[in-house]
């Protein structure tokens, strides 16, 4: 099958050596988990479990509020022993609630059981196991999927695009569920096909993955509608707007998704945990893991119940080498510093990765010099180094007009610098500054509003005042009236 | 040479003229800024910056009576935007860049008074007589009305508290950077 080349990009070493051929081990369930509400984009989950209160795997702990949320499960059955807050896995080092469960090792299952006949489900009904399973996109943006099933649904998406490009470098647990776990993931992605009524579903895998290209290739063979595409190891091959024009040719347009021109992505790992929830009855309770980086002893791919401490999984793998010189959620490239060990595994997290210093890039950074090879990276077709001007000097209205808002914060531009320019920290800190402003728009207008109905408000009422007052006035001079009249008859 | 500078004098001085006749003859009687800036403001009417009402403080500052940084609840980021959008450079350097404020009732301290709903100007706090009030936070424009008010001093200016949610990379800080990967 043909696929398109999308512009830019880069050639990172992909480093997936140490960890291609470990096999998925289950990890030994840890004495505490300490399972967020929020490990997902949109609302937090509210806790429906009180502490002290006994739960088993698989439970429900917390539930979905709101639109956008995603209900969560206990990951071990055990005693809830604190709801209270802790290290979030994110750079900001900032809290987190977490629902705090003491495992009582034997890891009883709830009663549960799968679909008797799930080629019969509705398109609403998948929906709505997916949404009971909270299950979250796995490839590491955690939007909730049964948004996204009834999102695809009503624009009439056709084609079903399965992100096994996995293209960060370190991880490999898209590769090693794509390996091992082929029949299940082949059937989670039939029954996505089912549950946003599509006709054709591609799996594109990258090319440096050849034992999971042979082996997906081999499993949807007998199935006509499922494609297997192998596409070039390139990154940003992962992101949704690249993979889907490498796969289709289709360009999503800028502030558009990509139900908008009749596609929809998910990754591997949602497929596989659709599987679990519509076949097997399972909530989402666990993900795989890689553990790898040049400081680890033993990298590993693990299958890691959610609230497992970084901390525990990094013992089980023979600990540190040496201090890592920066500890990441995700891959290097688009993963996220997190501040310690002390952060628990959640839905995202498709690898913990710690780098040694010969692994990073340590260099004085220097002033720009336009020698535009960021241009030629940006697989977006934008312009770092103009974005990154004028965001330093606080021209953000003239970034946005640069393409900002389009940016995916790869860290292509970053890669390729030779002055170490931190683009993508600059254009991180452009958006979250634009969508505070955005807000602040907002409750200003809200507010004045308020403020309006308020003056509108006490207006009305000192009219009423003012008319009380005179009728009161006129009653009065009316009483004193008939006062003189009487007397003057009276006399 | 001299045609030159005689050229160029008559040109400078004839479009100076006009200029000045036409910036005359066609004046706009109320200045389209005023309305702009008017827009930016919380117009709470909060008086905190001595006008009146946002609209009086609108058509200082547009003339130049006022200085950017007039308005407490608008902060520095108000003051970023109307010396943009006056073209004005500013010297924020000594306006402290607190984030944005919300108020706050103390309630071990309230005693249900009722005056500080009434001087709020968005109505941001609920309460009735002789029961805690409470301070809805999505209205409150962090003016500062209440404060004052209070006869048991309850209510306090807090900065909003930093969550995940509202967590923002911060800016990059010219040093040695770490840029991830492997070179």
């Amino acid at each position: 099958m043909k696929f398109f080349s999308f512009k830019g990009g880069v050639h990172p070493e992909g480093n997936k050596t140490p960890t291609t051929s470990e096999a998925i081990q289950s990890f030994p369930l840890p004495a505490r988990l300490y399972v967020p509400l929020q490990q997902h984009i949109g609302a937090p989950a509210k806790p429906v479990v009180e502490v002290g209160q006994t739960v088993l795997k698989g439970e429900l702990i917390a539930a979905s509020q709101g639109n956008v949320s995603a209900a969560v499960h206990a990951p071990s059955s055990g005693t809830v022993i604190e709801i209270a807050e802790h290290q979030a896995p994110h750079p900001s080092g900032l809290p987190v609630v977490c629902i705090i469960i003491e495992t009582d090792g034997r890891d009883q299952w709830i009663e549960h059981s799968g679909e008797t006949d799930p080629w019969r489900l509705s398109e609403k009904l998948i929906a709505q196991r997916i949404s009971d399973a909270g299950i979250v996109g796995l490839g590491g943006a955690t939007f909730p999927s049964a948004l996204k099933f009834n999102l695809g649904l009503k624009q009439q998406v056709k084609t079903l695009v399965i992100n096994g490009a996995e293209c960060e470098p370190y991880l490999t647990s898209d590769d090693r569920l794509m390996q091992e776990r082929t029949g299940k993931l082949i059937d989670g992605i039939r029954i996505m096909m089912l549950g946003m009524s599509a006709s054709e579903a591609i799996i594109a895998i990258e090319d440096n993955k050849p034992q999971a290209l042979k082996i997906m290739s081999a499993a949807a063979e007998s199935y006509p509608e499922l494609k297997v595409l192998k596409v070039p190891t390139r990154y940003p091959m992962g992101s949704e707007k690249h993979l889907v024009y490498t796969v289709t040719g289709k360009e999503i347009p800028a502030g558009k998704l990509a139900a908008d021109i009749g596609i929809m992505v998910h990754n591997v790992g949602t497929a596989y945990a659709v599987y679990e929830a519509i076949f097997e009855g399972k909530p989402l309770v666990s993900r795989i893991v890689t553990i790898s980086g040049g400081a680890v002893n033993q990298p590993r791919n693990l299958e890691v119940p959610f609230g497992t401490l970084v901390s525990n999984l990094i013992d089980y793998c023979g600990g540190l080498k040496q201090t890592p010189e920066r500890l990441l959620m995700g891959g290097p490239l688009m993963g996220l510093v997190i501040p310690g060990l002390d952060v628990p595994i959640i839905k995202g997290s498709n690898g913990i990765v710690a780098l040694t210093k010969d692994e990073l890039k340590v260099k004085q950074q220097s002033a720009c010099i336009r020698c535009s090879r960021c241009v030629s990276a940006c697989p977006c077709g934008l312009v770092p180094l103009e974005m990154a001007a004028n965001i330093k000097a606080g021209n953000f209205d003239r970034a946005v007009e640069y393409g900002v808002k389009d940016c995916i914060s790869c860290g292509s531009c970053a890669y390729v610098c030779p002055a170490n320019i931190p683009l993508v920290h600059f254009f991180n800190y452009a958006k979250g500054e634009l969508v505070a402003r955005q807000k602040a728009k907002q409750q200003q207008e809200y507010t004045a509003e308020l403020a309006k109905q308020r003056q509108a408000r006490m207006a009305e009422v000192e009219k009423q005042r003012a008319a009380a007052k005179a009728k009161a006035l006129a009653a009065k001079k009316a009483r004193e009236a008939a006062k003189q009249q009487q007397e003057a008859a009276q006399s | 040479m001299i045609a030159a500078i005689v050229s160029l004098t008559i040109l400078g001085l004839s479009i100076g003229f006009s200029l000045g006749f036409v910036a005359k003859r066609f004046k706009v009687e109320k200045d389209p800024l005023v309305d702009d800036i008017e827009a930016m403001l919380p117009a709470s009417n909060c008086g905190q910056c001595g006008y009146a009402g946002c609209g009086q403080a609108a058509e200082a500052v547009a003339k130049g009576d006022a200085p950017v940084t007039f308005c407490p609840p608008g902060g520095r980021a108000l003051a970023e935007q109307l010396a943009a959008r006056l073209g004005v450079d500013a010297d924020l350097s000594d306006m402290e860049d607190r984030g944005p404020m919300l108020a706050f009732v103390r309630e071990a301290t309230c005693v249900g008074c009722t005056r500080c709903f009434k001087a709020c100007p968005t109505d941001a706090i609920v309460g009735a007589p002789k029961m805690i009030h409470t301070v809805i936070s999505e209205a409150c424009t962090g003016c500062g009305a209440c404060v004052d008010i209070c006869p048991t001093e309850c209510l306090m200016m807090e900065e909003v508290p930093e969550t995940l949610s509202n967590w923002r990379w911060p800016k990059p800080q010219p040093q040695t950077q770490l840029v991830s990967t492997a070179a």
